[in-house]
C-alpha cells in the first residue's frame, strides 16, 4: 500500500482518539454537583473494563477453557491485590501452559 | 523532597508495572500492525500518540483491509468512546484552579490503566503523577509495538496468544480490588460480566462490534447503578 495512505490512516486515528479524550475536559469546567452524573461517572470505569474483559478474554484463546481458567485465576489474584504486573503475568502463564 | 518530585516518583512507581504489561500487549498489537503493512516507525508513531489498545487493534485491522478513511474515524469514535466517559470522570479528580493546559494534557494521558490509577489516587490527582505514569508506560507501549512489528513474526503463535491475555489481566487487577470493599462496585461488575456475556451470544446484539457493545452496556449499567446506588458526595474529589 502507498505509504502516504498509511500515514493518513494513522493521523486520523491519532486526531480522533485524542479529540475524544479532550472534549469532556473542555466542556466540563470545575466540579459537577449533580449526584446522578457523579455516580454515573464513578461506575463508568469499572463497568467499561468489566465489559471489555468478558467474554473477550475467554474468546482470545483457541478454545474457551484456557481463557476461562486464566480469567478465574486472574480474578482470584486481583482479589488478593497482587498488583497489575503479577496478575497479568499469571494470566499469560496459565494460558501458555494450557493452550 | 518537594511535593512535585514525590508525585513524579509515585507516578513512575505505579506506572512501571503498567509499562511492563503494556509492553507485552503492544508487542502482540505490533504483530497485527505488521500484517497491515506498517513499518516499525509508523507503529511507534501511532502507538505513542493514540495509546488505545482496542482502538489501535481496530485501526490496524482496517488499514490491512484498506478501508475508507471515514471507517477509521467512525471506528475510533465508537471503540474509544469510553475515553470520553473516563475523561469526564477524571475532570472531577483535578483540583479546582488547575490551569487549563494541565486539564487538556491529563485528558490526553487517559488510557484504561492510567485512568484507573489516576482515579485511585487519594484526593485530587496531581498532574505530575498522571504525567510520569503516562510517560513511562507510553514509551514502553510504543517500543513494544515497534518491536512486535520487527520481531513478532519470530514468535510462535501460542506465545503470541498467551501474551495477548496480559491486557485482560491488567483490567482485572484494576477492577477487582475496589469491588472487595465496595459492594455496589461488585454488583456493577457482576452485571457487566453477565450482560456482556449475554450480548455476545444474543441474536442481533451479537452482531455489534465489541467497541459498540462496550459503549452501550457501560452507559446502561452505569446509569442503573447510579440510579439505584448513588454515591455519597464528598468535595475532595474522591467521589
Amino acid at each position: 500500500m502507498e505509504q502516504h495512505r498509511i500515514l493518513i490512516y494513522i493521523l486520523l486515528a491519532i486526531v480522533v482518539t485524542n479529540l475524544i479524550r479532550v472534549t469532556p475536559m473542555v466542556l466540563i469546567k470545575g466540579q459537577i454537583h449533580n449526584r446522578f452524573i457523579r455516580s454515573f461517572l464513578y461506575y463508568v470505569p469499572y463497568v467499561t473494563l468489566a465489559v471489555m474483559t468478558f467474554p473477550d478474554m475467554v474468546l482470545a484463546t483457541p478454545t474457551p477453557l484456557p481463557g476461562i481458567i486464566a480469567l478465574i485465576a486472574g480474578m482470584v489474584a486481583a482479589w488478593f491485590r497482587l498488583g497489575l504486573l503479577p496478575v497479568a503475568a499469571l494470566c499469560c502463564i496459565i494460558a501458555y501452559l494450557l493452550i | 523532597m518537594t511535593q512535585r518530585r514525590q508525585d513524579i516518583l509515585h507516578g513512575l512507581r505505579d506506572g512501571l508495572p503498567i509499562a511492563l504489561g503494556y509492553f507485552a500487549v503492544s508487542f502482540s498489537l505490533g504483530i497485527i500492525a505488521a500484517k497491515a503493512g506498517l513499518s516499525a516507525q509508523q507503529g511507534f508513531l501511532c502507538s505513542f500518540f493514540t495509546r488505545a489498545s482496542a482502538g489501535e487493534y481496530g485501526t490496524y485491522t482496517l488499514i490491512g483491509a484498506q478501508a475508507a478513511y471515514v471507517e477509521i474515524i467512525v471506528m475510533c469514535l465508537v471503540v474509544n468512546l469510553r475515553y470520553m466517559l473516563m475523561s469526564a470522570a477524571l475532570s472531577q479528580k483535578i483540583a479546582p484552579g488547575t490551569p487549563g493546559y494541565h486539564r487538556l494534557l491529563m485528558a490526553c494521558c487517559v488510557t484504561d490503566e492510567i485512568f484507573g490509577i489516576s482515579i485511585a489516587h487519594p484526593g485530587y490527582t496531581p498532574p505530575a503523577y498522571t504525567y510520569s505514569a503516562a510517560l513511562i508506560s507510553t514509551i514502553f507501549w510504543a517500543t513494544g509495538c515497534a518491536l512486535g512489528i520487527t520481531a513478532g513474526c519470530l514468535l510462535p503463535q501460542h506465545i503470541v496468544t498467551a501474551l495477548s491475555l496480559s491486557l485482560y489481566g491488567m483490567f482485572l487487577a484494576i477492577i477487582i480490588p475496589p469491588a472487595r470493599y465496595n459492594r455496589n462496585v461488585l454488583y456493577a461488575l457482576i452485571a457487566g460480566f453477565i450482560l456482556s456475556g449475554l450480548c455476545a451470544v444474543a441474536p442481533v446484539v451479537s452482531q455489534w462490534s465489541s467497541g459498540m457493545r462496550t459503549v452501550v452496556l457501560t452507559i446502561i449499567i452505569s446509569s442503573v447503578a447510579a440510579w439505584l446506588k448513588p454515591i455519597k458526595l464528598k468535595d475532595n474529589g474522591a467521589a
